[in-house]
């Protein structure tokens, strides 16, 4: 069962975890909400297995599935970039201000 | 092609990392988030690039559907409405991770993990996925005001969710040593009763904790999309996927410590449930005051402190603020703004929110910053803020939000507070604030009131 596949792909698992954990763990409190809704557009990768499934999909029920997932991951990829550039564009406001002032 | 399309992954792990990085600094933060994109279309079309598809109309009709769905909302929704739309977008994920991992288990998509290993890690793809899914949807619903903020609670709450979960993990375990297939009614009532369970789970959850529980919850939908990377064998859905359920996991850890609650607290306390105990009543009175009033004595004030909560979102009331900054300023007033790391819905929502009018970033100040500043002010204006000015966190332990870092704004020499009525804020806390000598009310909506204000300064003091 434990092919050399599987040991790779958990290789993979253990270093992105600590990755992740470590690149958020010192930042202002500012940046938690940008940081949280762009990690949401992240995870919208998700919309790769919707199409995979969606390339093989068949019957009634396959159709459904594929189709409600496809609709899901766009809205989470789409959505979650689009909100997280509005919530920033407020940042880059600030910034082009402070050193306008400077 | 396939070693075409494995390198292409690679790079969009490059992207997500390297804008994940430059989302650390604000300077950068916008570009990072820009990459992170760019790495995203790179991978969606390297996935669509060379295979032959049954359906081409499902795929086409599902992306634009979603596609214009997500872009319109996203663009259309005020500010305000930021903390929910994330939520939302976040349950569109989840779910979407659970449906690819009932089509896992329903073999419809070639799987690289059969046998009970691979059916094992769908079933808990699918919990964590469909739990992220409805529970976000129930966050979006408080957060949007669809439903009550305020945690709905029974008696036996704990057992029924106890209940639920326990006969998930029982049915999951069957599942997998039966074997899925024969078993559909087991299977649909396995996949039914994880959306009810993320229900259950948010509903006892105050509107005050949801971005705690949004980004928990983000970090349940990035941990279902890297199982799903496990069941398709796909290399950049697990670490995707990984990032993002780790990154969450602190991420979250950092909110609840700011609110100074452990998590299992916010998760489980159905904190924010109204006090029914009359023990505790109110000593003194509430002193209310007239806009004229305010106008007055901000106008004669050296320093002038605004502390904005989520009064001031609701109200949409930021462009007031800022006028008000103007006129004082012009009247050589010191004014400083006080934010507090969870006022509002989401961290650094009221900074966004003034940002948004060019209120100068200079002028906001953190907590820390500011609470060395409140003796030597004479005017604090709170703006739609209660708990995070609530003194109960400083001197009683009976309070459930004792121990929480507030904004000290009782050591200024006065307090004005703008505020709907009486109630309670989200937390259904009574703040003592409200009775305190020095402090007096301005009843009304943020924004009115805040109107009524400019125009007594223009008139009254000329």
């Amino acid at each position: 069962m434990l092919s050399s596949n599987l040991i790779l792909e958990l290789y993979i698992f253990a270093l992105a975890a600590f990755l992740g954990y470590q690149l958020i763990s010192k930042v202002p409190s500012v940046l938690h909400t940008p940081l949280m809704s762009a990690t949401n557009a992240i995870h919208g990768i998700i919309l790769v297995g919707a199409i995979s499934l969606a390339t093989v999909a068949h019957g009634v029920l396959g159709t459904v599935i594929a189709l409600a997932a496809l609709i899901l991951a766009t809205m989470n990829v789409v959505g979650g970039f689009v909100v997280t550039d509005r919530i920033l564009e407020m940042f880059s406001k600030q910034h082009t201000k402070v050193s306008d002032t400077r | 092609m396939t070693i075409v399309r494995a390198l292409v992954y690679l790079i969009t792990t490059v992207f997500f990392v390297y804008g994940v990085m430059r989302l650390r600094q604000p300077a950068t933060a916008r570009s990072g988030n820009s990459l992170a994109a760019v790495g995203m279309f790179l991978a969606l079309i390297v996935t669509l690039v060379g295979v032959s598809i049954h359906h081409p109309l499902i795929l086409i009709i599902g992306i634009l559907v979603g596609g214009v769905v997500g872009a319109s909302s996203a663009r259309l929704v005020p500010m305000t409405a930021m903390p929910q739309m994330v939520a939302l977008f976040n349950g569109m994920g989840g779910g979407a991770a659970a449906l690819v991992a009932c089509g896992d288990v329903l073999r419809l998509v070639p799987s690289a993990r059969t046998g009970p290993a691979g059916l094992a890690i769908a079933l808990i793809d699918i919990l964590i996925g469909a739990v992220s899914f409805s529970g976000s949807i129930i966050a979006f619903a408080k957060l949007n005001e669809w439903m009550t903020g305020r945690p709905i609670t029974y008696r036996g709450q704990r057992t029924v969710n106890g209940v639920v979960f326990g006969l998930l993990i029982v049915g999951g375990v069957y599942l997998v040593v039966s074997g899925a297939a024969g078993q559909a009614g087991i299977f649909v009532a396995y996949a039914l009763g994880a959306v009810a369970l993320g229900v259950l789970g948010v509903v006892p959850i105050g509107g005050g904790d949801m971005p705690v529980i949004i980004s928990l919850l983000n970090s349940f939908t990035g941990l279902s999309v890297a199982a799903t990377g496990f069941l398709l064998g796909n290399d950049v859905l697990i670490v995707a996927g990984t990032f993002v359920g780790a990154s969450g996991a602190i991420l979250t850890q950092l909110m609840s410590r700011a609110m100074n609650r452990p998590l299992g607290n916010i998760v489980f306390g159905a904190f924010g449930k109204l006090q029914t105990g009359a023990g505790e009543a109110r000593e003194g009175t509430v002193q209310q005051t007239s806009p004229e009033d305010v106008a007055i004595l901000l106008s004669y004030a050296n320093r002038v402190v605004i502390v904005p909560g989520y009064g001031l979102a609701v109200a949409r009331a930021q462009q007031e603020v800022k006028e008000l900054m103007t006129k004082l300023e012009a009247k050589g007033v010191d004014v400083m703004f006080g934010i507090h790391p969870v006022a509002g819905r989401m961290p650094g929502h009221m900074n966004v929110l003034l940002a948004e009018v060019d209120v100068p970033y200079q002028k906001l100040y953190d907590m820390e910053a500011i609470n060395s500043e409140f003796p030597r002010t004479d005017v604090v204006l709170v703006v739609g803020a209660n708990d995070v000015t609530n003194p109960d966190a400083r001197n009683n332990p009976n309070s459930p939000i004792y121990g929480m870092p507030i904004l000290n704004v009782d050591q200024a020499q006065r307090v004005i507070v703008l505020k709907r009525s009486m109630n309670p804020g989200f937390a259904g806390i009574d703040n003592p604030l409200y009775v305190h000598p020095k402090c007096q009310m301005l009843f009304g909506d943020a924004r009115q009131s805040l109107g009524l204000l400019l125009q007594a300064l223009s008139e009254v003091v000329a």
